[in-house]
């Protein structure tokens, strides 16, 4: 069997791309993209950690479930907030939202 | 598997979803220019669950609900009135705004926010906390950009979520270790498994700096701040309001439970409460530095409130019974106070469309109530008796001393002088300065009956917090006393 920690080297490795992706990307589509893989990364590690754990405790998996259902419904207002950003102002790309600044 | 005490524990929910369908239902039938009376439900049944509430759901002795995944004990109960007490005065504020008032909507993602912050307060397990967190956030995203047409609040409102999905994914992945290395998920089972050591002190401190930059956002402190001035700022006022107030407090009370039930193995919390310690002088020293330049009246709050996160810290630091109770304390004198000041900048802002400081000038001529709300807000902001914000002050203070932690006092006092004058000169301009070349008496500012309602119950809060603070301090040391 693969042992525990690939799992959680990988999970890890797709958080740090993930974040690269949200604090590099100029495109605020993009950055909601990279959210998800981070939030993908949290799940593969609630996967990993129940399967080599306890199995009959599925707390592991109902915690999994229900980040994603919270994930489609951060992402969803996100794409509406931009979707209201984009017919008024004609941009997604983060840079140009500098009405509020110090 | 059904009981009473099962019913009780979430009484305030129930309720509170109550109220939401009976207002979906209610609003479809009242005329556009009377659906503003949504607000009127809203704040009086807000008012109505809290006295229900304190009638039939008083929790006893601490107890474990729904499957251990809420705690019923007099700390979470207590945070839930401040919730429903701060909810009800935003609805209040909200019936004038020109964008949110006539909007049933608005109201219902209030209630529904509030729901998750009263479920952020009682939650013992770590699905429910974030589950919890994000019905409390999602909402407030929402509502933050709720003025579609409107460029700075739908810019905020994207900032913010930008901001809030970042960090509560952070704070996820220190979650998900957290039940890899422990196998549970329930806080108590937690503690039990770091007073014996399961984690070791490297890791468990990962996993916790992981977690507090989740609740480093929703408490804004440095240096997760970022977002509260340009969100605050472009965020219709009384969402900045309650975003400044019931939001931080319920970052606060997962914070408080967190790390004083689940993590009170002390090799683990001295490196950790000398981390906090460090963060709490960080945001008392930036806040109220940063709040010198400011000219606009939401943006020198937004700093204020970092300010005073420090503040509130400075008890979670002491990690004592009196730190607890301090810090709870704190936070009912400052949402009376906060919220106090975004009304009085929401009313002035409704009848002028201005927020700087400048044009505050002969407020206190043009509406002399106004002009002492104001000044209640201010000085309770500064730490002045009889206001709450001064007996806060000293509690605060009082607990840090007591833990050895005179240095950060003496860092508090230091930048409470620096605040004291950056809200003395917005007064300044309220009772020192003349309107340039205009006579006062005719530019009266109207103050309408929800808004007269909410600030003057406001104002008497913070004075009767501020003179009679021995229950208010009681009622906050009973519910501190469940964390220990």
């Amino acid at each position: 069997m693969v042992p525990l920690s690939w799992y959680l080297i990988f999970s890890a490795a797709l958080f740090s791309v993930g974040l690269f992706g949200v604090l590099t990307r100029r495109n605020a589509v993009a950055i909601l993209l990279g959210v998800e893989l981070m939030l993908n990364s949290v799940n593969v590690n609630l996967a990993a950690f129940w399967r080599y754990g306890n199995v009959t405790d599925i707390a592991g998996q109902v915690f999994a479930i229900i980040v994603f259902a919270v994930a489609a419904a951060e992402v969803s207002v996100g794409l509406a907030l931009v979707i209201s950003i984009y017919r008024k102002r004609n941009t997604v790309i983060a840079d140009d939202l500098d009405m509020l600044k110090f | 598997m059904f009981s009473s005490t099962m019913f009780a524990s979430i009484l305030p929910e129930i309720l509170l979803l109550l109220l939401g369908m009976v207002i979906l239902i209610v609003e479809p039938f009242w005329k556009e220019e009377k659906r503003r009376n949504v607000g009127w439900l809203t704040a009086g049944g807000l008012i109505a669950s809290i006295f229900i509430s304190l009638a039939f759901a008083q929790p006893g002795e601490p107890t474990s609900a729904l499957g251990g995944m809420i705690r019923f004990d007099w700390f979470g109960f207590f945070f839930k009135m401040l919730f429903m007490f701060a909810g009800a005065m935003t609805a209040l504020l909200m019936m004038d705004h020109q964008r949110l008032g006539a909007r049933g909507e608005a109201y219902l993602l209030l209630l529904a926010s509030l729901i998750g912050m009263n479920l952020m307060a009682v939650s013992s397990d770590l699905i429910m906390l974030f589950l919890s967190i994000e019905t409390a956030s999602i909402p407030l995203y929402v509502l933050a950009g709720f003025m579609l047409g409107d460029d700075r609040s739908t810019e905020a409102g994207f900032k913010y979520l930008l901001f809030g999905i970042l960090a509560t994914t952070v704070m996820l992945y220190g979650f998900s270790l957290v039940f890899g290395f422990s196998g549970t998920t329930n806080l108590y089972q937690l503690a039990e498994m770091f007073r014996v050591g399961a984690i070791t002190p490297l890791a468990a401190f990962g996993i916790l700096a992981l977690i507090l930059v989740g609740l480093g956002f929703k408490a804004a402190f440095v240096p997760f701040h970022f977002w509260a001035p340009d969100v605050y700022e472009g965020a219709p006022t009384p969402v900045a309001g309650f975003l400044s107030t019931a939001s931080k407090a319920a970052g606060y009370a997962v914070l408080l439970r967190l790390f004083l039930v689940a993590f009170p193995n002390p090799s683990l919390s001295a490196p950790w409460t000398l981390t906090l310690a460090i963060i709490a002088a960080l945001s008392m020293v930036v806040g109220n530095l940063l709040a010198l330049p400011q000219t606009n009246i939401k943006r020198l709050l937004a700093y204020s409130s970092i300010a005073h996160t420090g503040y509130t810290l400075i008890g979670v630091v002491a990690f004592t019974q009196l730190g607890a109770a301090s810090v709870i304390f704190y936070l009912a004198a400052y949402i009376l106070t906060n919220l106090l000041a975004f009304g009085v900048a929401m009313a002035f802002s409704q009848a002028t469309g201005l927020e700087n400081l400048e044009d505050y000038a002969g407020l206190s001529r043009r509406s002399p109530l106004l002009g002492l709300m104001m000044l209640s807000a201010f000085l309770s902001l500064t730490g002045m008796p009889p206001f709450g914000g001064f007996v806060a002050k000293v509690v605060v203070f009082a607990a840090g001393i007591q833990a050895g932690y005179t240095w950060l006092v003496i860092i508090g006092v230091l930048t409470s002088v620096v605040g004291a004058y950056y809200y003395l000169n917005a007064l300044k301009f309220v009772y020192l300065r003349r309107m340039p070349g205009e006579d006062e008496a005719s530019h009266p500012i109207p103050l309408s009956r929800p808004y007269a309602l909410a600030l003057v119950a406001l104002t008497i809060g913070v004075i009767l917090i501020g003179t009679i603070f021995a229950p208010w301090f009681n009622w906050a040391d009973a519910g501190a006393l469940n964390l220990f």
